[in-house]
């Protein structure tokens, strides 16, 4: 009979990526009744993928469910093993000899292309490689934004498109105290946009920002929401829309672009942000670098909660210099693991890994946004990796191959036999405890190593 | 700001709400939920999630509900977390239609 699951015989789990959906895999599995050790592996030294790296620094609030993370990390069941790349440090063949079952919560990294000509001209951005210059995520420390131009274009209006037009309308003053990476902040200080057009495919009864984050832009010190009033007429289908009860955000929303759309303009302020609707990009143009964005207006078609956006073929071009696409994000997929191109995912049934023909793969799970797709905020990933979790328990019987597993010891063996420098969460906390006393004299919460080697100098 | 859980919560208790808090931080008696202000980050995950509507954020609190920012916020501490999706206490469904949901 298999012992699987008790104290002389834990269960062996590795998770892939420390992000929200990773810690909240490690806590389920941690508080279930069997005995189990979560070693969680990371690619960057520093831990909380998105919490860190992509939820806005003046959105401080939201990353204190960090404080749930530590307390998880604390528990004696907890590993990490950071600065370790799955699919080239460590093969996922390695993780399957040493660990009962892999965990996939290594989120989605890579960004959707707008597929229009111009797309990869200079100043054509992605919102990723903005929201990771930012925020201080190593892989983006040294990108350049060139903000010397009057007007900056952001496509997409959900909760991402949001935050970077934010930090884009946003004073030095708004900003110094949060922690935004400093490289960043000089750079912002510098900004001499005036203008900034937030892009949307459909109309404002369809925007996928929340109502919190939209009342944001009618309290900026030195910049304007600016809407159309004629924007705001909506087709029947989009009414019914905002009729239905459970439809509530989307009211809301509504409802402060109208308000925005009746306000005067304050002619005080240097910055005016514009929401324009029924919109999709067509060319960007430019010799090397962008000079103009040619935007195609849309149409709705469809039943309510079902319209999509269609070009009606009448153009108008925008001159601007700076561009940011945000309009999804998409996984990338790790040698040995299956994925759905089309999707950006790795294909699952409630969390179990199924390859091209729907067959379970046995020993692989998935949890958050590689799960999912890249929808849903920090707190949903508790209920995805919960789900994903009660099915690994499910299965625990069929994990046990009769094997004797070495967990963690068989990966530090790997990973010495190559040279390759892993941090533990005791060293992450030494980097922790730095950030936090380098931002102490700025006021800021803390200032971000943004090199890895950085990093890896105050572990020593 | 604060995010509080109002009048449509008694008796009904989905819980669907307590499944997406990222940090646990609603707690529990016979007849409701309640949030725990010192503990929420207010990140609107459970608002969208209720049923019934009786999740509000900080500028959307409706004045007839303004009596619950405190409410929540004395019984929330001393009161057992609910980390997990619980049976809707009886009569619930019931509860709801009479709420118009
Ligand atoms: C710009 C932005 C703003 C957001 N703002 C908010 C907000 O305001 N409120 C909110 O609630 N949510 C917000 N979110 C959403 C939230 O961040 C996500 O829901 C959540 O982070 C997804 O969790 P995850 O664990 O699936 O992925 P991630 O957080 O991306 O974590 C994945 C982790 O895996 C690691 N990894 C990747 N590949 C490998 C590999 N091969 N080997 C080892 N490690 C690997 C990554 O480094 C990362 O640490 C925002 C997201 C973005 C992008
Ligand atoms: S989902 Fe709504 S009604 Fe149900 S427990 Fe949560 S707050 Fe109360
Ligand atoms: S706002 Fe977020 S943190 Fe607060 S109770 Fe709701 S889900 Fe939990």
């Amino acid at each position: 009979m298999s012992t699987l699951g008790t104290e002389q015989d834990p269960l062996l789990v590795a998770i892939v990526g420390s992000g929200p959906s990773g810690f909240y895999a490690a806590e389920a599995l941690i508080k279930s009744d069997i005995a189990v050790k979560v070693d969680v592996l990371e690619r960057l030294p520093s831990p909380f993928g998105l919490v860190r790296s992509g939820v806005a620094p003046d959105h401080q609030k939201l990353k204190q469910a960090i404080k749930l993370y530590e307390k998880i990390a604390a528990s004696p069941e907890f590993n990490l093993i950071a600065n370790v790349t799955v699919g080239t440090d460590i093969t996922v063949k390695d993780l399957c000899e040493s660990h009962h079952a892999v965990i996939f919560t290594c989120g989605a990294e890579s960004d959707r292309k707008l597929g229009v000509p111009g797309e990869d001209l200079i100043g054509s951005h992605t919102a990723t490689e903005f929201v990771g210059w930012y925020n201080g995520h190593p892989d983006y420390r040294d990108r350049e934004f060139d903000l010397s131009h009057d007007v900056a274009v952001i496509i997409g209006q959900g909760n991402v498109a949001a935050d970077v037009s934010r930090i884009l309308s946003k004073t030095v003053d708004e900003l110094k105290q949060t922690d935004i990476a400093e490289h960043a902040l000089d750079t912002l200080a510098e900004s001499k946009i005036k203008e900034i057009h937030v892009i949307g495919r459909r109309g404002p009864a369809q925007a996928k920002l929340t109502p919190k984050e939209l009342r944001e832009f009618g309290e900026l010190a030195d910049c304007s929401p600016v809407v159309l009033s004629e924007d705001m007429i909506l087709n029947p289908e989009s009414e019914k829309e905002l009729e239905e009860k459970s439809n509530v955000a989307s009211k809301k929303i509504y409802d402060l672009f109208c308000e925005f759309s009746k306000r005067e303009i304050d002619s005080s302020k240097t910055k005016k942000c514009f929401f324009s609707f029924l919109m999709g990009p067509k060319e960007l143009v430019g010799n090397s670098r962008l000079e103009k964005v040619v935007l195609e207006k849309n149409g709705l078609s469809g039943e309510p909660f079902k319209q999509s956006a269609r070009g009606t073929g009448e153009t108008i071009e925008l001159e601007s210099g700076i561009l940011f696409r945000s309009i999804g994000y998409r996984g990338v997929p790790i040698e040995g693991v299956p994925f759905h191109e089309n999707w950006g995912t790795i294909p699952n049934e409630k969390g179990r890994v199924t390859d091209n023909d729907n067959n379970v793969v046995s020993q692989f799970y998935t949890a958050g946004w590689i799960k999912r797709g890249p929808s849903g905020i920090i707190g949903t990933n508790r209920a995805c990796s919960v789900e994903t979790v009660g099915c690994l328990l499910e299965d625990i019987t069929k994990l046990d191959d009769g094997s004797k597993k070495s967990g963690a010891a068989a990966i530090y063996t790997i990973l010495d036999s190559k040279n390759i420098r892993h941090v533990n969460y005791a060293e992450w906390k030494k980097i922790d405890a730095k950030e936090i006393e380098r931002g102490e004299p700025k006021g800021k919460p803390r200032e971000k190593y943004t090199y890895i080697d950085e990093m890896l100098s105050v572990t020593d | 700001m604060t995010t509080i859980v109002t009048e449509n919560c008694k008796s009904c208790r989905f819980t669907d709400c307590v499944t997406v808090c990222p940090v646990a931080c609603f707690h529990y008696d016979d007849e409701m939920l309640y949030i725990d202000p010192d503990v929420c980050i207010d990140c609107s995950a459970c608002i969208p999630e209720c049923p019934v509507q009786a999740i509000y954020e900080g500028d959307d609190i409706p004045e007839d509900q303004e009596k619950w920012i405190e409410i929540n916020a004395e019984k929330a501490p001393d009161l057992p977390v609910c980390e997990e999706q619980m049976d809707p206490l009886p009569g619930a469904e019931e509860r709801k239609s009479e709420l118009g949901f």
